[in-house]
C-alpha cells in the first residue's frame, strides 16, 4: 500500500457488495460523489423458494462478480489505475456470500497494491441517504428497514450512532415475504403486498401493532402468527384486504416510533434506509408524519435503498479516513455489530 | 511463463509459484485460521519470498473443486479477481487430478478420495500414462458405500489418496484390500506444474469462464406454509 495515502475529495474508492442476494460495485469520488453504481440482482434465483438460499446466493455471486466490477469501471469512464482504494462489506450478512466479495476485494487491493478497508454493512445503510443529499445534517434518524434488519439508528456525526431500538425477533423485510408467501402474493414480499394492498382495505382487519408503547424496539413474529390465525378462521377473507391491513400494522409501528425517536433525540430529519423502504405506504406515512412534526423526512431512491455498493464505498471513504486501512487477513464476520455509543 | 497458483478446495490452504523450473515458492497450512483470511497474506508472502512482483504472473491457476463449497470459493474469487487485476488468463484444474497427479509414478488404479462431509465422498479413478495421470472414472459423489461398490466392481490393484479415504479407512478396509497412502490434501505444487504444461499449449481461458465443480446441487429447503397449501 502506498505510504503517502491520503483520503481526500478526490480520492476514488471501488466498493464491492455481497452480503446477501445483490452482487454489485460502484466507484464512489471523495465519498458522496457516486461515478458509477452496478447491481445484479438474483432475486430470480431465489423466487422458488420465497426467500434467500445461502448456497445459491455464493454460488452466484463467484459467477457474476468479475464481470460487474468489470462493468462498474467501464461505466465510470475512468482507467482502474485512477482507483485509490477498494472498499468491501465483510459483515453482517451470509458467510459463504460475503466471502465470495472479501476474498475478491482483498486480492484486487494485493493485486493493484491499493488499501483495503471492511465495511459494516449497517453502516453503509446509513451512509446511503447522504449519498443522494449531502445536505442533510445530524442529528438524524435512521429507520433501517429490510429482509435482514430493521432498526432504529440515532446518527449524531459520522462514526457515532446510538441504537434506539431493533426487531427483538423476525426483520420486517421478513414478515413481508412470510405473509406474501403465505398469501400466495409472490416473492419478494414487499412489492407483492404493496401491490396487493393497494386493492384492500386498511381497516379491514384490525392486526395486533405488537410493543407499540414500548420503548422503540419492534416485534413483528406474533403479527405473521395473527395473519395465519386470521386467515384459517376466515377462510373467504380477501388476500388484498389480508394484505392491505397487515401492511398497515406494519408501517403504523415503524413510523409511531421513528417519529417518536426523532422527537426524543431532537432530529432534524427522519432518513429511511432498506429494501422496505421503498414500500409505498410506508414513504407516504413518513414524510405524512414529519411534515406534521415540522421536521424533515428523507426518502433515498430505491435503487440506494436497497443493497449496493455506492453505499459501500462511501462508508469506506470516511472508515479509512477516520482508521486508515484494515489488514489483508480479515475474514468475513456474519453477525458483525456496529459499534454503538450508549 | 510465471504461474500462481491457488489451492482451498480442503481444510488446507496452498499457494505455489513455478514454471518451467518447477515450483519456486510453496505457502501451504493445513490447520489454522480460515482461508479467507489466510489466503492472500499467504499470496503475498510467497511473492515477496520468491523475490517476485506481481506484475511478473503471467497465469492465475487454481483448484476448481470438488471440494468444500466455501473454501473452493474463497480460491476461486480471489483467483478470479488476480486475473481480471493483473488482466492475464487462468487454467483451473480438479481437485481429484491434484491428489492422483503425484502418484503418476505407480502402476496401481489412483483413486483421489475428498470428504464432501454428510456421509459422502467426492471421488474419481486414475491410471498412469505417459509423464502423469489420465481420468478412468468420472468424478462423482455419493455414500463410502458406492465408492466401495465401486472398487469392488472392478477388483484392480488400487491405492486411495485423499482426506476421504482417510477418514473411512476402517469402512473401506473392512470391505476392499488396497493401499491407503500419499496426500491427505490437493496441493498448489502439483496444480502450478500441471497449469504449465497446459500453459505450454496455450490451453487457458478467461477469467470470467472458469466454472467451479460442485457435484451437488444447492440444498435450497425453505419450507413455509402457504395459504392454498394448508388444506
Ligand atoms: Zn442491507
Amino acid at each position: 500500500m502506498p505510504a503517502d495515502l491520503t483520503v481526500d475529495d478526490a480520492t476514488l474508492v471501488l466498493g464491492v457488495e455481497t452480503s446477501c442476494d445483490e452482487t454489485a460495485a460502484a466507484l464512489v469520488m471523495g465519498g458522496n460523489d457516486v461515478v458509477s453504481s452496478v447491481v445484479s440482482t438474483q432475486v430470480d434465483l431465489h423466487a422458488d423458494f420465497g426467500g434467500v438460499v445461502p448456497e445459491i446466493a455464493s454460488r452466484a455471486h463467484l459467477d457474476v462478480l468479475n464481470p460487474v466490477i468489470a462493468r462498474s469501471i467501464v461505466e465510470a469512464g475512468v482507467d482502474e489505475s485512477r482507483i485509490d482504494a477498494i472498499a468491501c462489506t465483510v459483515g453482517p450478512g451470509l458467510i459463504g456470500a460475503l466471502l465470495v466479495g472479501v476474498s475478491a476485494a482483498k486480492s484486487l487491493a494485493l493485486a493493484w497494491d491499493l488499501p483495503f478497508v471492511g465495511v459494516n454493512h449497517m453502516e453503509a445503510h446509513l451512509y446511503a441517504a447522504s449519498l443522494e443529499d449531502p445536505t442533510l445534517e445530524f442529528p438524524l434518524v435512521v429507520l433501517l428497514v429490510s429482509g435482514g434488519h430493521t432498526m432504529l439508528i440515532e446518527m449524531l456525526d459520522h462514526g457515532r450512532y446510538r441504537l434506539l431500538g431493533q426487531t427483538i425477533d423476525d426483520a420486517a423485510g421478513e414478515a413481508f415475504d412470510k405473509v406474501a408467501r403465505y398469501l400466495d402474493l409472490g416473492y419478494p414480499g414487499g412489492p407483492a403486498i404493496d401491490e396487493a394492498a393497494l386493492l384492500g382495505d386498511p381497516e379491514a382487519i384490525r392486526f395486533p401493532r405488537a410493543m407499540m408503547n414500548d420503548g422503540y424496539d419492534f416485534s413483528f413474529s406474533g403479527l405473521k402468527t395473527a395473519v395465519v390465525n386470521y386467515v384459517r378462521k376466515h377462510p373467504d377473507v380477501s388476500s388484498a384486504d389480508v394484505a392491505a391491513s397487515f401492511q398497515a400494522a406494519v408501517v403504523d409501528v415503524l413510523v409511531t416510533k421513528a417519529r417518536r425517536a426523532a422527537q426524543a433525540t431532537g432530529a432534524t430529519s427522519i432518513v429511511l434506509g432498506g429494501g422496505v423502504a421503498a414500500n409505498s405506504l410506508l414513504r407516504e406515512e413518513i414524510l405524512g408524519g414529519c411534515g406534521v412534526d415540522g421536521i424533515q423526512g428523507f426518502l433515498p431512491s430505491r435503487s440506494m435503498c436497497t443493497d449496493n455498493a455506492a453505499m459501500i464505498a462511501a462508508a469506506g471513504w470516511h472508515r479509512l479516513r477516520a482508521d486508515g486501512p484494515t489488514p489483508l487477513d480479515v475474514g468475513a464476520t456474519p453477525n458483525l455489530r456496529l459499534d454503538f455509543i450508549d | 511463463m510465471l504461474i500462481l497458483g491457488i489451492e482451498t478446495a480442503t481444510e488446507r490452504v496452498s499457494v505455489a509459484l513455478g514454471g518451467h523450473e518447477g515450483v519456486i515458492g510453496l505457502f501451504e497450512v493445513t490447520k489454522g485460521r480460515r482461508h479467507a483470511e489466510t489466503l492472500v497474506p499467504a499470496i503475498d508472502f510467497v511473492c515477496s519470498q520468491a523475490g517476485i512482483e506481481l506484475d511478473e504472473i503471467s497465469l492465475v491457476a487454481v483448484d476448481v473443486g470438488p471440494g468444500l463449497f466455501t473454501g473452493m470459493r474463497v480460491g476461486l474469487a480471489s483467483a478470479k479477481a488476480f486475473a481480471q487485476a493483473l488482466r492475464i488468463p487462468m487454467i483451473g484444474i480438479s481437485s481429484l487430478d491434484l491428489l492422483a497427479f503425484p502418484c503418476r509414478h505407480t502402476d496401481r488404479v489412483v483413486v483421489p478420495v475428498i470428504d464432501a462431509r454428510r456421509s459422502e465422498v467426492f471421488y474419481a479413478m486414475y491410471r498412469q500414462v505417459p509423464g502423469g495421470v489420465q481420468q478412468v472414472a468420472e468424478p462423482t459423489v455419493g455414500p463410502v458405500e458406492d465408492l466401495i461398490a465401486d472398487l469392488m466392481a472392478r477388483s484392480q490393484d488400487v491405492l486411495l489418496v485423499g482426506d476421504g479415504a482417510l477418514r473411512y479407512r476402517d469402512e473401506i478396509l473392512d470391505d476392499f484390500h488396497c493401499e491407503i497412502g500419499g496426500d491427505a490434501h490437493p496441493s498448489a505444487g502439483p496444480l502450478v506444474l500441471l497449469a504449465h504444461a497446459r500453459a505450454l499449449r496455450e490451453d487457458w481461458v478467461n477469467p470470467w469462464e472458469i466454472e467451479p465443480i460442485y457435484l451437488r446441487g444447492p440444498d435450497a429447503k425453505i419450507n413455509w406454509s402457504t395459504r392454498t397449501a394448508r388444506a
